[in-house]
């Protein structure tokens, strides 16, 4: 039998292809600075959750690495796109090396280098970690990000050590965020629907059946976090490219524990709910920023009480772990809430 | 370097290396009974430290009281954590036990953060904790002679509750099968409770020594001791306390001695318990004691 192209799904997922598309365009003329600032950010972090669920959600391999290499990332445009006499012009603690001046590329190179850079370190990491089962996997990948951080800070010839890198041409537009970001879930998610997505999926499930089944389980873990890893450092330059300037203390484990609630809220091992979970909690924080601030509580004045965010999004993420594992949308996808009502009918 | 300065770095990495261990054998004997790579054991010292800054600076109680009580209270806050946040996700995937952990230890050092400041407070040293001897030119304090004796002292006392006791064989029997030690009529949940205990306990006493020997406390401090002794733990191969042990002390001395040896690595100090785990895990997982927990499992 003939299998038709055009599906009930495929024809939705057309749709809303389009319709960002056009959103993409008609923001990036009609909207106000600020509010094109936060959809950037949106999309960026798009990119970044999807990713990161890849090998979370998908693969069931708990990770903490995005920090690391959304710093790897990060530092790899920087250098790439600011030009040698601003370079010279930073550099306070040591002069640049030659060759660090000498490499310079447009800014769609710079985030190719980025996302390959970060996907060669994490093939690197995989070997250690993955030889023994997944459990190293999140300690490794934590310590990881520590370990970037000591290494931008201790060698100021690269990184312009603690000082960070100022002066980033701002090039991160809609086009690019946006336009990556539908690039980004649209490969991460013909990855899943391939049969690798498939053999991803049974190693979370049950990784002594998977492998008894004939699946290179070393094989397709390494795939998974080599991914994410790119996209992870293709997320990192996005952002450099829009903050324009960086330092080894942006990219802190509150990065991770971020995008962790993200996927976790959305519901693990669906992209479309890392979607859905990157909307809320980048709303979220905009609107939790109360939190912080003094408060009058039942007429007890509070002081103010930076980091108080962070306790409540901790206490979110304990509680829905606990209490409602599935997220928003569990393991299920866009599509499949049509596939459902299909089959009542 | 001559002698003297080698002797007195053998004092420094002592030291430091039991604290290590005494972390480690809380991830160790964690590990191995629930696989857990307990995220939180790190907040756990750091919430020991601080019991034990507010018991002497706030309400001015003895050095060996404040220890006493911050361990009791350390162990209960350890059994609490199980039982709110790892009970209830005993048979759910792993990755959600994982995910809770690290909620925990981010909650953790947060909550420290917004009640207790995040600048650090000195600790209130005891005066015959500072007292300096000289040996023939070897110079060091009681504290770093305390440390490491205490610290055998509890590696004795632990490995007597796990070998010598009924307690420490529920718990030996616990890491190999769950569902068969329930079946032995032993209530799993109550031993993985004293499990909680003992590790964070213990955690607790490396929180306070480390707070004499830096003298101060902040909320972050667990994170990279926390980590480090992780990196201890798989170094002498986790799941075996004797391990955990040898392997703080192994990374303890590296640190120690690299430092003294090349003092232009000193930004990169921390880096080196990484590099150990890294190659331990490529050319021997199961650490210098360990047994193939995997394995031993089936």
């Amino acid at each position: 039998m003939q299998e038709k192209i055009f599906t009930r799904e495929r024809l939705i997922s057309l749709a809303i292809i389009i319709t960002a598309i056009w959103f993409i365009n008609f923001a990036q003329t009609n909207f106000d600075e600020y509010t094109i600032r936060i959809l950037n950010n949106v999309a960026i972090f798009i990119i970044l959750a999807v990713s990161y669920n890849l090998i979370n959600g998908i693969t069931g391999q708990f990770s903490l690495e995005p920090n690391g290499f959304i710093a790897i990332g990060a530092y790899v445009t920087a250098i790439l796109t600011v030009d040698a006499d601003g370079m010279l012009y930073q550099y306070d603690i040591e002069d640049p090396y030659p060759w660090i001046l000498a490499l310079q590329s447009d800014f769609g190179f710079a985030l190719f280098c980025s996302g390959t850079i970060s996907a060669i370190l994490a093939l690197s990491l995989s070997f250690p970690v993955f030889r023994v089962r997944g459990d190293y996997l999140a300690i490794v990948t934590l310590g990881f990000g520590f370990i970037i951080r000591i290494l931008a800070i201790n060698s100021p010839e690269i990184t312009n050590g603690s000082l960070g890198i100022n002066d980033i041409p701002e090039a991160s537009n809609l086009y690019w965020t946006g336009g990556l970001a539908i690039a980004s879930v649209l490969g991460i998610t013909n990855i899943i629907y391939s049969k690798f997505g498939r053999a991803m999926k049974a190693v979370r499930d049950d990784e002594d059946a998977a492998t008894a089944m004939g699946i290179n389980t070393f094989k397709i873990k390494t795939m998974a976090f080599t991914t994410s890893a790119f996209f992870e450092g293709v997320g990192g330059g996005l952002l450099a490219a829009l903050l324009t300037s960086i330092s080894p203390d942006l990219f802190s484990f509150f990065l991770t524990f971020q995008l962790l609630i993200i996927i976790v809220l959305g519901g693990l091992g669906s992209t479309t709910g890392a979607i859905i979970g990157t909307i809320f909690v980048m709303a979220g924080l905009e609107y939790a920023r109360f939190l912080d601030e003094p408060m009058n509580i039942l007429g007890f004045e509070t002081d103010a009480m930076p980091g108080m965010r962070m306790v409540v999004f901790s206490l979110v993420l304990i509680f829905v772990m606990l209490f409602a594992r599935e997220g928003f949308m569990g393991k299920k996808e866009l599509t499949d809430l049509f596939k459902k009502k299909k089959a009542k009918k | 370097m001559d002698l003297l300065t080698f002797m007195q770095q053998m004092v420094n990495g002592f030291s430091l290396g039991s604290m290590y261990a005494l972390i480690a054998i809380g991830y160790t004997m964690v590990y191995g009974v629930l696989r857990l790579i307990n995220f939180a054991h790190g907040d756990i010292m750091m919430v020991g430290a601080f019991l034990g800054y507010t018991f002497m600076a706030v309400f001015d109680l003895s050095f060996p009281v404040t220890v006493l009580l911050s361990v009791t209270l350390s162990a209960l806050l350890g059994m609490f954590m199980d039982k709110i946040a790892y009970k209830p996700l005993r048979e759910a995937p792993k990755i959600s036990l994982l995910i809770t952990a690290i909620g925990i230890s981010f909650f953790l050092e947060n909550a420290f953060t917004v009640f207790a400041g995040g600048t650090p407070r000195p600790f209130p040293v005891p005066e015959y904790m500072e007292q300096i001897f000289d040996v023939s030119g070897v110079i060091f304090s009681v504290a770093s002679i305390a440390v490491p004796a205490v610290t055998l002292l509890l590696l004795l006392g632990i490995l007597f509750v796990l070998y010598r006791t009924k307690y420490g064989m529920a718990i030996r029997a616990l890491s190999f099968d769950i569902k068969t030690v329930n079946l032995m009529g032993i209530d799993a949940n109550r031993i993985i409770a004293l499990v909680f205990g003992l590790g964070s306990g213990l955690a607790a006493v490396g929180g306070i020594f480390w707070a004499v020997n830096y003298p101060s406390v902040e909320p972050m401090m667990g994170v990279l001791v926390g980590l480090k002794a992780f990196a201890a733990a798989v170094v002498g191969g986790i799941g075996s306390v004797t391990g955990a042990v040898i392997g703080g002390f192994i990374i303890g001395f590296t640190e120690v001695v690299v430092i003294a040896f090349w003092p232009e690595m000193g930004g990169y100090k921390d880096a080196f318990a990484f590099i150990f785990l890294i190659l331990v895990l490529l050319f021997k997982p199961t650490g210098i004691m360990g047994q193939d927990l995997e394995k031993s499992r089936f």
